[in-house]
């Protein structure tokens, strides 16, 4: 279990604003962090690594106490055996990727470790070159190979799979829980993509205001939060109605799409509309003018 | 022929110097570059200001201060005793002070080249400082440690007003290759004066090629 109870100012877009981070995580759970841009999801890995002290609070591991301001408490971040994938990969520019993976390998950990992610990774053919004459997409690889060999109790990793193409991403999701459950390790991760989330975490922590407002499951947090939330102007250039429904074709930009109205509503064709949609609700709502 | 002797001298000087200076310009430039404080631009102009002051000036005023007959000089001499005006150690600290803004702001960009996330991810991985600084520091600010070194002891080689001031004419001692040149010529001794500085000016080009050659492989090597 990891219990985080913390407080940290940080500075924010409208200046500098107070955090505070209350969530506990069970052990090996594999949990999405998600929020807006901003929000401190990154923060918030930042200082279960140790990378960044809290200025308040708690940070349990498994009843080992990573941080307590009262006691005075701060284990160091290369005691704490966190792998840390970068949203900047950080791949060490002056070694290969090989001496990338060497240089992070565990101490208890042998060669054949590295050997092993070589190969499942697909980074045969990347060893000898140095970072700079790699994608991104193999950066992010090797970063993420990189984490894998240093056999952490914890894997933190900061939108890990966000420059891939999609089969790629696939690919890379199922090797990073197979990583995970062969580790036991607790894996938190920031992520955008709900299709992502989905597929891969088991919990879910969504930062809103500065506050962790929801931990709970995939499907919890996407039924019952509206993260997700999307407003949508458009214009309706058609309405036709089947047996028990009303339903709208609205442009949205050079998209279309179709909705159920609400009949009470009265719409007609020319109304511009807001399109809500709250994960798996559309709802429509028509755009009152000043005239 | 010409007397080897400053030429030696020279070049011991701006060894001796050019390591000293290494060594104590490490963690001074590690803390300039990490430094947050808004008087650090006073401590860069002080270490700058070799740059831009005549040598003579700060000859003249470690001249003035080593003086056996001065409080530094004096304690210096009773109580360590050693004597800096006119002596080779003399010329070593004076050379190091002129040549500090060559050796400080070299590494002191060198820190900076090297991002902070480098340095964090190391971290994560259990690494210590000292593993942190020969892994990963070193090797990426390798052109700049490499400029830091080469323009010190270049500087050094080239100096002449510091060492006149604080070193005199002393065969042996203090009379370094740039001194024997204006001995040279105040003897109307012009053939071994151009001999010394036939000698200089290929040691000084073959130093600073080498050292745009080597920057230019490491540069190569790291993208």
């Amino acid at each position: 279990m990891i219990a985080c109870h913390i407080n940290k100012r940080l500075a924010t877009a409208d200046g500098y604003k107070e955090f505070q981070f209350d969530f506990e995580v069970p052990s090996g759970s594999f949990t999405a962090i998600c929020g807006a841009s901003g929000a401190g999801k990154t923060s918030l890995l930042r200082m279960i690594s140790g990378l960044m002290r809290p200025d308040k609070g708690q940070i349990i591991y498994n009843k080992e106490i990573w941080f307590d301001q009262v006691k005075g408490l701060f284990k160091p971040i290369r005691k704490r055996e966190v792998g840390f994938v970068f949203q900047d990969y950080t791949l060490f520019p002056n070694m290969t990727v090989m001496e990338n993976l060497k240089f992070a390998l565990s101490k208890e950990a042998t060669i054949d470790l590295i050997n092993q992610v070589i190969t499942v990774m697909d980074l045969e053919g990347l060893i000898q070159y140095k970072p700079a004459y790699l994608s991104g997409g193999q950066q992010q690889r090797v970063a993420l190979a990189r984490a894998i060999v240093q056999k952490p109790k914890m894997l933190l990793l900061d939108e890990p799979l966000s420059a891939l193409d999609i089969s790629t991403q696939l690919k890379l999701e199922k090797y990073i829980l197979k990583v995970h459950e062969e580790l036991q390790c607790t894996t938190l991760f920031v992520g955008h993509d709900i299709d992502q989330i989905i597929r891969m975490a088991d919990h879910v922590l969504v930062i809103k205001d500065q506050r962790v407002t929801s931990s709970a499951s995939p499907y919890e947090t996407f039924t019952t939060n509206t993260l997700n939330s999307t407003h949508l102007n458009g214009s309706i250039v058609n309405i036709r109605s089947e047996k028990h429904t009303t339903i709208a074709s609205i442009a949205i930009g050079s998209d279309m799409v179709q909705v159920t109205l609400n009949e009470k509503d009265n719409f007609s064709v020319g109304d511009e509309v807001l399109l809500k949609s709250n994960t798996f609700n559309p709802q429509v709502t028509r755009i009152l003018k000043d005239h | 022929m010409i007397d080897w002797q400053p030429l030696l001298l020279t070049l011991q000087l701006a060894l001796v110097t050019t390591v000293i200076l290494f060594i104590l310009a490490l963690p001074l430039a590690h803390l300039l570059a990490n430094l947050k404080s808004k008087i650090k631009p006073v401590f860069e102009a002080l270490i700058s200001m070799p740059l831009v002051l005549p040598p003579t000036v700060i000859g003249f005023y470690l001249l003035v201060a080593f003086s056996p007959t001065s409080g530094i000089g004096e304690w210096l001499n009773t109580n360590l005793n050693i004597q800096l005006a006119f002596t080779f150690e003399g010329l070593v600290l004076a050379s190091m002070i002129y040549s500090l803004p060559f050796m400080v702001q070299p590494l002191q960009n060198g820190y900076n080249k090297v991002p902070r996330s480098l340095i964090e991810a190391a971290q994560t991985m259990g690494k210590n400082r000292w593993e942190i600084f020969t892994k990963v520091q070193m090797p990426i600010m390798k052109s700049a440690v490499t400029t830091a070194i080469v323009l010190s002891f270049a500087h050094t080689i080239g100096e002449f007003g510091v060492v006149l001031m604080i070193g005199g004419n002393i065969p042996g001692e203090t009379r370094v290759a740039s001194i024997a040149i204006y001995d040279q010529v105040e003897a109307m001794n012009y053939h071994a004066a151009n001999t010394y500085s036939i000698i200089l000016i290929t040691l000084s080009f073959v130093i600073l090629a080498l050292l745009y050659v080597f920057n230019g492989n490491s540069a190569t090597n790291i993208s």
